[in-house]
C-alpha cells in the first residue's frame, strides 16, 4: 500500500503543467485532490513516472455562472461546491448527487473534475454531468477543445481524453424553467460506491434518466413518464439492456429490480419538483 | 516550486498543532507516514492505507483530510492538526469530545479512535448545532469494529452539549427512541 516512487511537480500556472504534460504524456499524471489518484497509487494500479500538481493554480479554482452553465475549474474541491451558495437553486441535480460523493472526509479534498476524469461508472459526478448533457474542456499546450459528457466517457476508467491534454473545466446546464430534477442511489452504506444510482430530468411529458454503476459508462435514455401506459415497459428494456452483472455487491437480478424500482421513484421525483 | 525527483528526500515544512515542524520526505510519501515516522506525531493511526476506514483522518487547513490519501510534499506550508492537538494543556487533560469518548465508551481498543474525533472536532466547528442525523452522516466516514457506533453518537451528542454550553444530560440518543447509529 505505498505508492511507486515518482517525482512531483507543484505549479502555480496551467501553462507549467501543460508544458510537463507534453513532454512527459502519459507517463504524467495531474493530481488535484487525489482523492480517486491516490488510492490507484497505494494499490499501484497507476504507476505514473511524474504527478502534477495544479491545486495551486488560481485560475482554476474559480466556479462561474454565466447564467446558463456552471462553469467549474479543475481545482475547485468537491467541499466547496457543496458549500456553493445558491447551488440547490441553480441546478439541484447536482445538489442532490454533491451528497453521495465519498464521504465528508473526501469530499473536503476531491474536486469535481479529478471525479470526472477518474470516470468510476458508479460515481456520481460522472452520471450527473451526462444526464443533464455538460460538457469538459480539455487543454493541451497548444489547443482547446469541448466535449459533449457522452463523448468524455468511454468505458470503464477509460475516457476521451489525450495523453496531453488534462482537464481545464468542466460545466454543468443550470436549472432550466419547467423542469425537474432528482438523484437517488442505493449503496450498502452511505458513502460507498453505489450499486445504481439514478439521475433524472423531466420537462414537459418527456424524462431523461440517467443510470450508474451498473453499465461501464453512465448511460442516459429518454422516457415517457410514468404515467404512461408504455412506461414500465420502456424502463423494463432500459433495466435489461444495461446488461447488469453479477459482482461481490449486488447480483444482476437485483441491479435490474432496483433500476426499475428507483428510476420511476427519480422520474417520479423530479416530476413533481418542475418549477 | 522546482520539480522534486522520486529519489530524493525532499525538505518539508508546515505547521502542526500550531508549531512549526520540518522533516525528509521522497515525493511518494503520504503524509500519515510523514507525520508519524518523521514526525513522531504516531497520535494519528494508519488503517487501510487506501482511503476507506477513516482512522487516518487529519485537518489540513481546516479542512478534513485522510492523511493516507495526501502526500507529504503537497502539505508543505499548510496547518495541520492533529488528534494530538485536541487537548488544551497539551495533553494534561482531556478536550470535550476525548472527555465524553470515554464517559460514553465511544471507544474499546482505540485504533479508529483518533479519525472520528478530528471529524467531530472539524464538524462541530463548522456546525455546532448539526442534528443527530447530520452526524451520523459525517461519521460514515469512519470504520469501528469495536462499539458498534451507537456509544460514539452518545459521546458525539455529550460533547455537542458540552461545547454548546448546554446542561449535561444522559443518555440522550436513547430518550428520543428508535435513533441508532
Amino acid at each position: 500500500m505505498k505508492p511507486a516512487p515518482f517525482d512531483y511537480l507543484r505549479v502555480e500556472h496551467i501553462d507549467e503543467a501543460l508544458e510537463a504534460l507534453r513532454k512527459e504524456g502519459g507517463d504524467a499524471r495531474i493530481i488535484a485532490g487525489g482523492q480517486s489518484l491516490m488510492p490507484m497509487l497505494a494499490m499501484r494500479l497507476a504507476r505514473p513516472k511524474l504527478l502534477v500538481d495544479i491545486m495551486h493554480v488560481d485560475a482554476m479554482r474559480r466556479i462561474d455562472d454565466d447564467g446558463r452553465t456552471l462553469h467549474i475549474g479543475a481545482a475547485v474541491r468537491q467541499a466547496k461546491l457543496e458549500r456553493h451558495p445558491g447551488l440547490a437553486g441553480r441546478q439541484p441535480l447536482l445538489a442532490g448527487a454533491l451528497a453521495w460523493v465519498g464521504h465528508a472526509q473526501t469530499r473536503a479534498r476531491g474536486t469535481i473534475c479529478g471525479s470526472i476524469a477518474h470516470a468510476d461508472p458508479s460515481a456520481e459526478l460522472p452520471l450527473s454531468l451526462m444526464t443533464l448533457g455538460g460538457s469538459v474542456h480539455l487543454r493541451t499546450r497548444k489547443k482547446r477543445r469541448a466535449l459533449a459528457a457522452h463523448e468524455f466517457f468511454a468505458g470503464m476508467m477509460a475516457t476521451a481524453k489525450t495523453d496531453d491534454e488534462m482537464i481545464e473545466a468542466v460545466s454543468f446546464p443550470t436549472v432550466l424553467p419547467g423542469t425537474g430534477y432528482a438523484f437517488n442511489e442505493v449503496g450498502r452504506r452511505h458513502g460507498d460506491f453505489a450499486i445504481v444510482a439514478c439521475a433524472a430530468v423531466v420537462h414537459a411529458n418527456k424524462a431523461m434518466l440517467g443510470i450508474g454503476g451498473v453499465a461501464d459508462v453512465p448511460t442516459v435514455r429518454a422516457l415517457p413518464l410514468p404515467d404512461a401506459p408504455d412506461f414500465t415497459d420502456a424502463l423494463n428494456q432500459y433495466a435489461w439492456d444495461l446488461d447488469a452483472r453479477d459482482d461481490l455487491h449486488a447480483t444482476a437480478r437485483y441491479r435490474r429490480d432496483l433500476i426499475r424500482q428507483l428510476g420511476r421513484r427519480t422520474i417520479e421525483e423530479a416530476a413533481r419538483c418542475r418549477a | 516550486m522546482p520539480r522534486l525527483s522520486a529519489d530524493r528526500k525532499h525538505l518539508v515544512s508546515f505547521t502542526l498543532n500550531g508549531k512549526p515542524v520540518s522533516g525528509m520526505a521522497e515525493p511518494r510519501m503520504t503524509l500519515s507516514d510523514f507525520l508519524r515516522h518523521e514526525i513522531g506525531a504516531t497520535g494519528t493511526h494508519v488503517g487501510c492505507e487506501h482511503g476507506v476506514c477513516g482512522a487516518c483522518t487529519v485537518q489540513i487547513d481546516g479542512g478534513l483530510a485522510r492523511s493516507c490519501l495526501a502526500l507529504a510534499v503537497q502539505t508543505d506550508g499548510c496547518e495541520v492538526r492533529t488528534v494530538e492537538g485536541l487537548s488544551p494543556d497539551n495533553g494534561v487533560t482531556l478536550s470535550i469530545l476525548q472527555d465524553e469518548f470515554r464517559n460514553h465508551h465511544g471507544l474499546q481498543c482505540g485504533f479508529c479512535t483518533p479519525g472520528f474525533l478530528m471529524t467531530l472536532d472539524a464538524l462541530f466547528r463548522e456546525r455546532p448545532d448539526a442534528s443527530a442525523e447530520q452526524i451520523r452522516q459525517t461519521l460514515s466516514g469512519h470504520l469501528c469494529r469495536c462499539t458498534g457506533y451507537a456509544s460514539i453518537m452518545k459521546a458525539a451528542l455529550a460533547a455537542q452539549q458540552r461545547l454548546r454550553g448546554e446542561p449535561r444530560q444522559k443518555a440522550q440518543e436513547n430518550s428520543k427512541g428508535g435513533s441508532h447509529a
